[in-house]
């Protein structure tokens, strides 16, 4: 175990944004963490991170936690001359990992290429050389394909894949898209400011039309949503939503 | 030469020294409108110096400090945007800091020196403060660069790989209130952010790394400094606007030089 949250709450300026989150995170698994937009995925995953402290609830993490932290977006200032390799060498590491690490991610002709000047896929892929480079046992990916077209969306996804086993660490993984989970995802928890689900991905309906464009990694992850939200994202109560065992109200 | 002109130079040159390094990260984390303020807010620290007759460079140095701590209070409230909040510090601090002076019965401070500056009027022991100051700030930046310029690319990525971001962030500030406290004597509360910006955004055009940019800013702000006291000497304009006005016309060459070069 790397990672244990237990009955985490925070509320922001009154409102809650998390109630009631408790998960475990393992030595090479992967978790995903799915849910609409404004369910608190950002701030659970800061949580995890240690950026922010929960309300109530604790936070166990292993002795030995390496976390390598794929943000959503980065954003430099076009002022601040800096090439792809020095941002990655801000994480303390030597000139020759940098190489490495750019390499596995497959942009290593763009080391000296000042690192405002990449597009969206390739930004992407330096901010994943970045995570990977001090070898974690956790990584954190917030929307990792964010900004990148479909079919890079695929092959960003299986280069994870592939890192997560080469390192055998941990990963969790956040996306706001219910169809683009990775078939290769080992426990999917959906979040709406509290747990509404998890579990194992199931071998879903495999559209030839969806295969056909996605790729075979692609699966449409459909997970028993027993409930419903209204607009607010509260849960409506007519239904028949059956508790996990960690959950603790009605 | 005679002796002011030379302790306006070698003030001046030291000035610029720390004033380039510390002027990029105004621009990079665009601190532009935060250092003004600062700057405002160091007049309210002399005339409160003059007041309770205390040692200007300390006043001029802590008002600054505190100000920009408490920024960073209300900033964390989060109820108005920091724009709107500097606005409403740069200028109270300003206004209060003129009225301090004019209410001072007997007044012995030229207010036009400290909002313009006055380098020819440096003398022996300032020269001293200012490169002691300046070698302190220099051994801080050296320390702290690579963690700074971390926080700079992105706070929280900095903070999962383990840097303390508060600390840096407070030891940049303790930094800016502090240069600007010696900028002052350069060029005055109301150019001070003059002086940090404009070398550092001309060296922008001619730098490929951070380090270079900060060494190249360093240096266009030494040769503002001299360009400046020239006009001073040979046209007998104010010393403190001439380095200002010195830099803007570098940056203008800039511009041209990157058209040149591509």
């Amino acid at each position: 175990m790397l990672l244990t949250l237990n009955g985490i709450h925070k509320s922001f300026a009154e409102k809650p944004v998390l109630e009631d989150v408790s998960l475990s995170l393992k030595q090479g698994e992967i978790t995903t963490l799915i849910g609409p937009n404004g369910a608190g995925k950002s701030t659970l995953a800061k949580i995890i991170l240690g950026l922010i402290k929960p309300d109530s609830g604790t936070r166990l993490s292993n002795a030995d936690l390496n976390i390598g932290y794929m943000p959503q977006k980065i954003s430099i200032d076009p002022t601040l001359p800096i090439s792809t390799c020095r941002f990655l060498q801000l994480a303390n590491t030597s000139h020759q990992a940098c190489h490495e690490a750019l390499e596995s991610v497959g942009i290593r002709h763009l080391t000296k290429t000042p690192i405002q000047r990449l597009s969206g896929g390739e930004l992407q892929r330096a901010l994943l050389a970045r995570a990977i480079l001090r070898n974690p046992n956790l990584l954190v990916l917030d929307e990792p394909v964010q900004g990148v077209d479909v079919n890079g969306q695929n092959a960003l996804y299986k280069m994870i894949n592939s890192l997560a086993k080469t390192l055998n660490c941990g990963v969790l993984m956040v996306s706001h898209d219910l169809h683009l989970v990775m078939s290769a995802t080992d426990q999917v928890i959906c979040l709406n400011r509290h747990i509404c689900c998890e579990g194992h991905p199931e071998k879903v309906t495999q559209d030839p039309a969806f295969i056909n464009i996605f790729g075979q990694t692609t699966a449409i992850y459909s997970h028993h949503h027993d409930h419903d939200h209204n607009l607010h994202g509260e849960v409506l109560d007519d239904h028949n939503h059956q508790h996990g065992e960690s959950c603790n109200h009605d | 030469m005679t002796d002011f002109l030379l302790y306006a130079f070698l003030a001046g040159i030291g000035v610029a020294s720390v004033a380039g390094p510390l002027g990029c990260f105004v621009v990079w984390r665009r601190m532009a409108y935060f250092g003004d303020t600062l700057a405002h807010s160091a007049l309210l620290g002399v005339s409160l110096g003059v007041m309770l007759d205390v040692n200007l460079n300390i006043t001029v140095a802590a008002i600054p400090l505190i100000m920009a701590m408490g920024l960073v209070f209300l900033e964390q409230r989060g109820f108005l945007s920091l724009d709107t909040l500097l606005g409403i510090l740069s200028h109270s601090a300003l206004a209060l800091g003129l009225i301090v002076i004019s209410l001072l019965p007997d007044v012995r401070v030229d207010l036009i020196s400290l909002l313009f500056g006055d380098l020819l009027a440096v003398t022996q022991s300032d020269l001293w403060v200012i490169y002691g100051v300046a070698c302190a700030v220099m051994l801080l930046l050296g320390l702290l660069w690579q963690q700074l310029i971390n926080i700079t690319v992105d706070p929280e990525l900095a903070a999962v790989e383990g840097t303390n971001v508060t600390l840096v962030s407070t030891a940049l500030m303790l930094i800016t209130a502090l240069v600007i406290a010696l900028a002052m004597k350069v060029v005055g509360v109301l150019l001070i952010t003059a002086l940090l910006i404009i070398p550092a955004a001309t060296a922008r055009r001619l730098s490929h790394t951070p380090e270079q940019m900060a060494v190249v800013a360093s240096v266009i702000a030494m040769i503002a400094v001299v360009m400046g006291l020239a006009m001073s000497w040979y046209i007998d304009t104010p010393a403190g606007p001439s380095v200002v006005i010195s830099a803007g016309v570098l940056f203008s060459l800039s511009l041209g030089y990157r058209r040149l070069a591509s």
